[in-house]
């Protein structure tokens, strides 16, 4: 094991960054499924009967517990074969990370929802409400200050566990230092070091930026 | 066709059953209610009265009976089946959509009040004008203004509910139920969670609207002045049947049955 060298960090860098792009690239589209996805599982759970509820609800559990990896090999052996391969990594990587944590959002949601005063229900029939009107313009509004602080700590863990994608061969910072292990037979303490600082100095913020959130919330006007 | 006459009751419980499982809440209740009437319902807690306003609210609903044409078990509203729906000469029990329609006339104020807390006052007397009635923004903002001046809150339509007090949160949900023009108004126990101070402006709203409209009212109250001066009659129940009616007058000053006697005296004790 060799110690740490600044010519291999800066040579290390910009591949790392690469890899950090595709991170983000992979969060942004995972964490757009993992919101409308377990939104929609919350909704379909409230207002749908017991035939559709029960499956869905036993999917979603098998989901959550069952590991993200196992999850991402089975996906990617079961469909590469039938996507294109420049982009299928990307794809059934940020799709599979996505509906996992889907089965995370999807409860912060539900829970959102049933924290709302059953009087809430009862003056929209009271007013004749239409359904959608109910959702969206009385349950939603008051479900997303309940389950934005949860969820968006759902995001954060999701964010982390982008470099699970490695497994199936995304491009992320991890199969860079792979990479360039692979070229020169070292680098492994920088690459890594860097891959954990970008992945600290991305979630910081965004954690900072959520208490925040979370302060304004508690204290807005409902 | 039988047409709507005055003498036509607008309210029809008849042999009306409801049932929580096991718990037999109304046992074939029958009653009538007149246009412009203000019945208050007395009794003590667990007597029916406030499932009488949800089943009229369709909150809750009747529990079926076989054979309604011939048996009961139905609620009529202005002639026409409420908790049922005709079809041919057979009354089934009403759906959503036939509920939908129905409960349009019927308005409620709760106990807690009720009100959207994500939306300002104004939008919570137009949320229901504009997506259940299909009133223009223009024209349910006028009908909002109009209303919450009545309720004496003009100041505070631009606030949101968790910046008003109690009693200021509870007229908004009478400006809330009367922009409905119903013409049934159910009041759930509507002062009950509020501060004592706070009872008479809400008490007030209620007396301004008895004295200003014909909208018929249904009145679940533990306020026995109040309930003297705005009903006509009142109705005493007690597990499920109505133990006792008559004018205020007579049912305060004069009860005839001892189970309202011992409920007026642990009232009016409190």
């Amino acid at each position: 094991m060799e110690g740490w060298s600044n010519e291999r960090a800066a040579e290390v860098f910009p591949m790392v960054l690469d890899g950090f792009w595709v991170v983000l690239q992979v969060t942004a589209v995972a964490a757009t499924i993992a919101v409308l996805v377990g939104l929609a599982v919350a909704i379909t759970e409230q207002v749908s009967s017991p035939w559709v509820r029960r499956p869905l609800s036993g999917v979603m559990q098998f989901i959550r517990n069952t590991p993200l990896l196992v999850q991402l090999l089975l996906v990617w052996a079961a469909t590469s074969y039938y996507i294109n391969p420049d982009w299928s990594a990307f794809i059934v990587g940020s799709a599979v990370l996505g509906v996992h944590y889907s089965s995370y959002t999807s409860e912060s949601f539900r829970a959102g929802i049933e924290a709302i005063p059953q009087g809430q229900w009862e003056a929209s029939t009271a007013l004749s409400l239409p359904a959608h009107r109910t959702w969206f313009a009385v349950i939603l509004p008051q479900m997303m200050r309940r389950s934005t602080a949860a969820v968006a700590n759902w995001l954060i863990a999701m964010f982390k566990e982008v470099p699970a994608l490695f497994a199936i061969g995304v491009l992320e910072m991890i199969s860079q230092v792979d990479k360039y292990l692979g070229q020169t037979y070292s680098g492994a303490v920088e690459g890594y070091t860097i891959a954990g600082l970008l992945f600290l100095a991305a979630s910081y913020p965004v954690a900072v930026a959520m208490r925040r959130l979370e302060n304004r919330l508690a204290k807005s006007n409902f | 066709m039988p047409s709507p006459t005055s003498d036509e009751p607008i309210i029809r419980f008849d042999r009306v059953n409801k049932a929580f499982g096991d718990l037999k809440v109304l046992k074939g209740l029958s009653f009538d209610i007149d246009p412009g009437e203000r019945v208050t319902l007395i009794g003590p807690s667990g007597s029916g009265k406030t499932t009488i306003l949800r089943l009229l609210m369709t909150l809750e609903h009747v529990t079926p009976v076989k054979h309604p044409e011939e048996n009961g078990g139905v609620i009529w509203v202005e002639g026409e089946p409420f908790s049922h729906m005709k079809k041919g000469s057979k009354l089934h029990v009403a759906n959503e959509r036939y509920l939908r329609q129905r409960r349009q006339k019927v308005g409620m104020v709760f106990q807690q009040f009720n009100l959207f807390p994500n939306m300002k006052v104004l939008r919570n007397v137009t949320e229901a004008q504009v997506h259940t009635l299909k009133r223009s923004k223009d024209e349910a903002e006028a009908k909002a203004r109009d209303l919450l001046e009545l309720v004496g809150l003009s100041d505070k339509i631009d606030g949101y509910p968790n910046q008003l007090s109690g009693g200021q949160q509870q007229r908004v949900a009478i400006a809330r139920a009367l922009a409905m023009d119903p013409d049934i108004l159910l009041l759930d126990e509507v002062t009950s969670a509020l501060d004592p101070e706070l009872v008479a402006d809400v008490l007030q709203v209620l007396r301004d609207i008895a004295d200003t409209t014909s909208i018929t009212m249904l009145i679940v109250t533990h306020e026995m002045s109040f309930a003297k001066d705005v009903s006509n009659r009142v109705m005493m129940f007690d597990q499920g049947v109505i133990v006792e009616e008559d004018t205020p007058e007579r049912i305060f000053s004069d009860p005839q049955e001892v189970r309202t006697q011992d409920f007026l005296r642990a009232v009016l004790a409190e």
